[in-house]
């Protein structure tokens, strides 16, 4: 029952928000929707003492969906201790942003509609983490990508708005199509969607190959890479990663909770969730490691050049989702599930803390033209330093830290244990740790330090937010303080296995829990030295020497372009997918049903037509040939019959 | 009860009968009329799928009588006719409605040819004897082509004809298969003739010849273009008929002969269909999505849902069967949807332009509520009716073969795009053109000719049982016959 509230919750007041609101008014729906939702985070929590403290594990089946032969599908609630662990974050996140989104969306005139989103958001993302089976894993991620492309083009007078929705869904969809064949394929060899019966037989496929594509190759490697495909777009990762940054025209509270806490953390809690498959796939871990270093590096180096306030935030999580990855690929589940909690508070805090210096700035996104705040708005900016120290993970080495602090460590120490070639997974997260810092600190300093760059009157003007807004960020900044210290010793280490218990699969070649323990010291302090470097340069480029970032920008100026624009992927895709598939389309349209067939048609058509036309000049003479041919055609069937019902019985 | 079938499919035509009997300056009575009998027919329909036994796979409600020399009148339905015929039913007293204010013009003559469609549609998902068949789905068709030619668009003569053509082949070579399988078993009895084994290189031959006529009317790549001609110049109404219900004869057909009574011929010529239904998807997406008048995107996106339709039909698999009826019932919903979303705002400007849109949402909420649930639909998003079939046929697929799965799988990328890149360009977007300022939402009328249809297409995505169950049993059926029929044969080949 309480599972079933738990989810059901938001999606009453979704529905409530989405039918009534116009009825019942826009402070009614957000009331009900946010109460709501404080009350599913309530019962989350004690879900979360129930089950992954007190190791219970629970699957309940409401009704019967798909079933067709051997395919049998139900929407279940699943839960688990991985399970509880996305529950409290996701309601957790989602009542705060629902709290602050009414101050924030308090002169919008269709917030009802905003609230039914947020709500429907929040019952996609709850189906997808209790789903018992890929297919209901399935809704809730194609669900959640619903919701997102409506919230993005939440302002659909805006043409930029329109047109990041739409990427969104498409590049989602790019994705969805490895996971749908993934699906596919599993069902294809173990004849179920389970996830129980699958993980049950998933060791018996492990080096076994079938045909896929006319190639024979290893099963679990690539029904794993496939799935994984699902996963690099909804978690934004290298080269489906170009959705997210423009996913922030959509309002700041849905960039907080969609697209920085739960929604885009759905690919790590999917490969963490499907760990039983990809532990007996090693070669797609590894490419899991891969792709999650890389994007952990690139997402960097593009969010140390970029101006809007919410790109950073945007790059940062694309950064910060690869370290996750990276911990998943190598088998440290646990350390990458553990920054996903942590991430999930300093990342919300961020979005909702930019949202609010927005808020404050009139709508005013560019960094450029902002600076000096911090006498302005002293607690939105307690609460974004308070977020920065918990990202780049400020902390005493052996003593205590932030949360990032915690959960950040654990994965770059589990990169080194894991031991990639050159190590590489280990450098590029170290380098991104420095990068990490500077980018963090260098909107810190943009937006509160130094002379403003904001014309009199918007500065003049900037004020603190309500208190609607000023509590989540409250909520969120003792989550990003504490929530490294207070949870370390479960998520991960000794007592991770107790705490996991069945929710998290390791191989007999996995070693990594146990090497974490013998990393050399010097690798514990990699991180803290590389956050430390970040700040110091990023406080000699935007205070002690302010001059520097232009004379940089210009010296190097090739390299600052191709960062500012993004490695140029927009423009990549544009030319080798977008351009092509409308001229293509064209192409087809115009030539080939065109030309080719309707030209074939039209040159008999012709030659019917002159001898119809001396027939018959009426408009519906073809009609009438029709129906005579047709009569003619019965005609000749009856005599075929009777002839043969005659003498075919005759001659018997 | 024992004629239960027989009424349900003349009923309409008695209704015909009356309004003929009218006045023809009777326009409201004769509305009225076709109005009624349109519900009562779908009412007592629905008797038929409550004492339908989902647990047998033969023909139920069956009535035969004798008729004209050795043609009997037989009829009957299975798993697989049952819910066509219900899906007729339900859409006709839509189309109706969706005629109201629209239809001016002759309208006595206008519901008179919709009632007769009616029960010549019924007709043929409820046929048991192949000439009777015949009958019904040729002569379906010439009330459609009345409804084109007489109350469509400018060019409606130029898409009757070429409807004409494309079909005059297939009927053609269909009535010669019959006559040859008559020949050959001497019996038109369907029940009976699906029990009759047809030596292969008879199948062959059988096989291509039904096809001709069924691929014309699915339609097929690369028979299609008479299709986006026949949409864009039919009335509203028509499209609906002729997306939700004449397409899917062609479906209907395969299931009905193609892939039983021919399972040799079927399983050999697979690969020519999934080929077929591969470039379908593709292809016709890809045109779609540069579509500059809405019926013609809607057609084409209607091509490419049907050829995951024809795909699945011919994977002979249990998922393959019930995903592809799965997919014709809920495009059945989906696409008469969209077009009588497309009808609405067409009522009111006059024309299909996409670009003579656009910022819709801003006077249209409601309007723009429901074209976001059909368009969800058309991409197959999980939880509308659009996902089920879309995900059955594909999960069959894969074990067909990869590539074909990998191919086809495309398509839920190329229809999100051209999907949502309409309803941009006309829902969302600011509100600049002058002459749309005043236009006005959804009224009562459309509200209760779009709301069943909603509600349906969002139901069966969370529940789609109570479909499945009337499927599995003679599907199951079909598809055991079907693969003993691959063994028999590979049997035959060893020495």
């Amino acid at each position: 029952m309480i599972y079933a509230a738990i989810v059901l919750l938001p999606l009453a007041g979704a529905l409530i928000a989405g039918l009534f609101g116009r009825v019942i008014g826009d402070r009614p729906s957000e009331i009900i929707t946010t109460s709501f939702l404080f009350l599913a985070a309530a019962l989350a929590w004690i879900v979360f003492f129930q089950v992954a403290l007190g190791h219970e594990t629970h699957t309940i089946t409401l009704f019967r969906w798909i079933t067709s032969g051997e395919l049998d599908t139900s929407w279940a609630l699943k839960v688990d201790t991985l399970t509880a662990v996305m529950l409290v974050v996701v309601t957790t996140v989602s009542s705060l942003v629902h709290l602050y989104s009414i101050g924030y969306m308090h002169e919008d005139d269709s917030r009802t509609r905003f609230f039914a989103y947020l709500s429907l958001f929040t019952f996609a993302m709850l189906t997808l983490v209790t789903s018992d089976n890929l297919v209901q894993m399935f809704f809730g991620w194609e669900g959640v990508g619903l919701a997102s492309y409506l919230l993005i083009g939440f302002w659909y007078k805006k043409p930029a708005a329109n047109a990041a929705a739409i990427k969104a869904f498409v590049v989602n969809r790019v994705g969805d199509f490895g996971f749908a064949l993934g699906i596919f394929g599993l069902f294809y060899v173990f004849r179920t969607v389970n996830f129980e019966a699958i993980f049950a037989a998933a060791p018996g496929a492990a080096g076994k190959t079938f045909l896929f594509a006319g190639y024979n190759v290893d099963i679990l490697t690539t029904l794993s890479l496939l799935l994984f495909m699902g996963a690099m777009g909804k978690s934004a990762q290298f080269l489906l990663h170009t959705w997210l940054p423009d996913a922030m025209e959509g309002p700041t509270p849905v960039s907080a909770l969609i697209h920085a806490a739960t929604m885009v953390t759905a690919g790590v809690f999917m490969v963490a969730r499907l760990s039983p498959i990809f532990e007996f796939a090693p070669d797609a871990l590894k490419f899991v490691t891969m792709i999650g270093a890389v994007t952990a590096f690139f997402a960097a180096t593009v969010a140390l050049v970029q101006n809007d306030i919410k790109r950073v935030v945007a790059y940062s999580t694309c950064s910060q989702l690869g370290y996750m990855f990276v911990a998943c690929g190598i088998g440290a589940y646990g350390a990458g599930i553990f920054h996903l909690f942590t991430h999930a508070f300093f990342k919300a805090l961020l979005f909702l803390g930019s949202g609010s210096v927005i808020h404050a700035m009139h709508h005013e996104q560019d960094m450029r033209a902002m600076g000096g705040l911090r006498k302005k708005i002293p607690w939105t900016f307690a609460a974004m330093v308070i977020g920065t120290l918990a990202i780049t993970g400020v902390g005493i080495p052996h003593v205590t830290g932030f949360a990032g602090f915690y959960s950040k460590d654990a994965i770059i120490e589990a990169a080194y244990a894991a031991n990639t070639p050159n190590n590489y997974a280990f450098w590029l997260l170290v380098i991104g740790a420095l990068m990490t810092a500077f980018y963090s600190w260098r909107l810190i300093f943009m937006t509160f330090y130094g002379e403003t760059r904001a014309d009199h009157h918007t500065y003049e003007h900037a004020h603190e937010s309500p208190a609607t807004m000023m509590v989540p960020l409250a909520v969120l900044s003792i989550g990003a303080t504490f929530a490294g210290v207070v949870f370390i010793s479960y998520f991960v280490g000794s007592n991770e296995q107790a705490f996991w218990g069945s929710a998290i699969f390791r191989g007999e070649h996995n070693h990594i829990l146990h090497n974490m323990e013998e990393v050399p010291g010097w690798v514990g302090l990699s991180s803290f030295v590389a956050m430390l470097i970040g700040f110091v340069i990023a406080w000699v480029y935007y205070i002690a020497a302010p001059w520097l970032p232009a004379a940089t920008a210009r010296a190097f100026r090739p390299l600052y372009l191709f960062l500012l624009n993004k490695w140029y992927f927009d423009e990549l895709y544009d030319f080798i997918f977008v351009r092509p598939a409308f001229a293509i389309g064209r192409f087809l349209w115009k030539g080939g049903d065109g030309a080719v067939i309707d030209g074939a048609i039209d040159g008999t058509a012709a030659g019917v037509g002159r001898v119809t036309a001396r027939v018959v000049r009426l408009q519906t003479g073809y009609l009438y040939h029709y129906a005579f041919a047709m009569l003619v055609g019965v005609a000749a069937i009856l005599t075929w019959l009777t002839y043969n019902g005659l003498f075919g019985g005759a001659l018997k | 009860m024992n004629n239960i079938l027989s009424v349900v499919t003349f009923l309409p035509l008695v209704g015909a009968l009356l309004i003929a009997a009218q006045n023809a300056d009777a326009k409201r009575n004769v509305r009225w009329i076709a109005l009624w009998t349109t519900l009562v027919t779908f009412f007592v329909s629905l008797l038929l799928w409550w004492n339908f036994d989902t647990t047998t796979a033969g023909f139920q409600f069956v009535e035969e009588h004798a008729w004209l020399g050795p043609l009997k009148y037989k009829m009957g339905v299975d798993g697989i006719s049952m819910l066509f015929i219900i899906l007729t039913t339900f859409l006709m007293p839509l189309c109706i409605l969706a005629s109201w204010v629209s239809i001016q013009d002759r309208v006595k003559e206008y519901m008179i040819a919709f009632l007769v469609l009616e029960t010549l549609m019924l007709g043929v998902f409820s046929a048991l004897d192949m000439v009777l068949f015949y009958l019904f789905f040729e002569g379906g068709l010439i009330p459609m082509f009345i409804i084109i030619g007489v109350w469509g668009g400018k060019r409606r003569v130029y898409a009757s004809f070429k409807f004409f053509l494309y079909t005059l082949l297939g009927s053609v070579l269909m009535l010669l298969a019959m006559m040859a399988m008559y020949w050959h078993a001497g019996t038109t009895d369907i029940p009976t003739l699906l029990q009759t084994k047809f030596p292969p290189e008879m199948q062959t031959w059988l096989w291509v010849a039904f096809f001709a006529s069924f691929a014309v009317k699915m339609p097929m790549w690369p028979v299609h273009t008479w299709l986006p001609d026949a949409h864009v110049e039919a009335p509203t109404a028509g499209s609906v008929i002729l997306a939700g219900i004449l397409l899917k004869m062609g479906g209907y057909g395969f299931l009905r002969f193609s892939l039983p009574m021919f399972p040799n011929a079927s399983a050999d010529l697979a690969p020519f269909i999934f080929t077929l239904s591969i470039v379908a998807i593709i292809y016709t997406s890809l045109v779609a999505l540069v579509q500059e008048d809405m019926k013609k995107l809607i057609a084409y996106s209607s091509v490419a849902h049907m050829g995951y339709v024809t795909m699945g039909i011919f994977t002979g698999s249990q998922q393959g069967l019930d995903g592809a009826i799965f997919q014709m019932l809920s495009h059945g919903l989906v696409s008469s949807a969209l077009f009588l979303c497309v009808g609405v705002i067409y009522d009111r400007m006059h024309t299909r332009e996409i670009a003579a849109y656009g910022g819709l949402v801003e006077r249209m909420p409601k309007y723009a509520v429901a074209f976001m649930v059909f368009t969800m639909a058309n991409v197959g998003l999980p939880g509308t009716s659009g996902f089920i079939g879309e995900f059955l046929t594909l999960l069959s697929a894969f074990k067909a073969n990869t590539w074909v799965a990998i191919l086809a799988t495309t398509g839920v990328i190329l229809s999100a795009a051209y999907a949502l890149y309409l309803y941009r360009r006309i829902i969302f977007g600011a509100l600049e053109k002058a002459n749309l300022r005043s236009i006005l939402d959804l009224s009562p009328r459309e509200v209760a000719i779009l709301a069943p249809l909603i509600l349906l297409t969002i139901f069966y995505g969370f529940y789609p049982a109570p479909v499945l169950d009337v499927t599995a049993t003679s599907v199951k059926n079909l598809v055991q016959n079907y693969q003993s029929a691959q063994l028999t044969s590979a049997a035959a080949l060893v020495p």
